[in-house]
């Protein structure tokens, strides 16, 4: 199992055994989406801002 | 000798439908590359890439790059689920509104204006109150229920000035009393697989916005008005939202393209990811050309 660190609060979150890379992972913490960015190792990033095209 | 089909699943983000569908792809051993829209690009000289492909499934979480990316796998000929003109359809409340209308499907009274002042006078007569929705848009963005003329005029004129220029293209909309919910019908082809009401205390009711789901039982009425519906925007993978209409009964409001179902695989128990995954293996090349 992988640890990550939160960039915007520092927590440590750890990731599931079935994360994929393109993830959205919510800070259990200050509650920020992150995006996980590759697995191998770990690493994540702040999520992009929802934009007003997106949708279903 | 034959082919191994290969797939694309064009995507923003991994939400569990990703997830799910990847999971289906790999579980029936289907030889597919994850396409991620922020990373790709598509040179017009060479499309022999993207020519390998014998199908894309389009899951972009932003509209415009799943509609311009169907629309260049298109014109290379590469299938796609769904297909370039179904998301300019569906993506496009007035281009979803003008097929339904074309086809007597029945939905709600709408209105489109391309001024303030022109909207007003629609508004005025369509009487308070009513709804304004952007043309483009989703999970209930931007939605405004106008309760009187004040109202009208304020929010006519902050999306005149603040909008971009799609919102000055001003979709009205009749104000409908629904009982707290609506009904999502996911059509696939020509099946209608499940449907489940969205429920809340707002009059917005997608999930997206706190709705809650339930099951509810597939009625022919709502069978034949989802395939109608489907089938008037071009057909694929779909879902379709249905209203009550407190006096015409059940309408169509709304066709989505690219649908969210982490509610309604788990409410519904059927495998919604893998019934898209085997309808996008139908609509591809090496399938058609067996076929033929």
């Amino acid at each position: 199992m992988s640890t990550v660190t939160c960039p915007e609060c520092e927590a440590q979150i750890e990731l599931e055994a079935d994360t994929e890379v393109g993830e959205i992972i919510v800070c259990s913490d200050c509650g920020v989406d992150l995006e996980v960015t590759a697995l191998d190792p770990a690493t994540i990033q702040l999520a992009p801002m929802e934009q007003e095209d997106w949708g279903e | 000798m034959q082919r191994r089909l290969k797939l694309g699943v064009l995507f923003s983000r991994v939400r569990v439908e990703e997830k799910w569908i990847f999971g289906a792809m790999e579980k029936r051993g289907i030889d597919y590359d994850r396409l991620d829209d922020r990373a790709i690009h598509f040179d017009l000289n060479d499309p022999k890439p993207w020519q390998g492909y014998d199908a894309v499934l389009e899951r972009s979480i932003s509209y415009n790059s799943g509609l311009y990316a169907l629309r260049l796998l298109n014109a290379f000929g590469v299938p796609t689920v769904n297909t370039a003109s179904v998301a300019e359809i569906c993506g496009d409340k007035l281009m979803t509104s003008a097929a339904l209308a074309r086809d007597g499907v029945p939905q709600p009274h709408n209105a489109t204006a391309f001024t303030p002042e022109a909207a007003l006078e629609a508004i005025e007569a369509f009487g308070y109150p009513v709804v304004l929705k952007p043309v483009v848009g989703s999970w209930g963005r931007l939605l405004a229920k106008i309760n009187d003329r004040d109202a009208a005029e304020a929010v006519l004129e902050h999306k005149a000035t603040l909008g971009s220029a799609q919102h000055s293209v001003f979709y009205v909309q009749e104000f409908i009393e629904k009982p707290g919910r609506d009904i999502r019908v996911v059509v696939i082809g020509e099946r209608v697989l499940t449907a489940m009401y969205r429920k809340s205390e707002h009059w917005i009711t997608n999930t997206a916005r706190g709705g809650e789901g339930e099951l509810c039982p597939l009625t022919p009425e709502i069978e034949e008005l989802s395939l109608r519906a489907a089938k008037s925007v071009g057909g694929g993978v779909l879902a379709i939202d249905l209203v009550e209409h407190p006096e015409r009964g059940l309408i169509v409001n709304e066709i989505n393209h690219t649908m969210e179902f982490h509610t309604m695989q788990p409410l519904s128990g059927i495998d919604i990811a893998g019934e898209i995954v085997e309808f996008v293996v139908s609509a591809s090349k090496s399938k058609m050309q067996n076929a033929e």
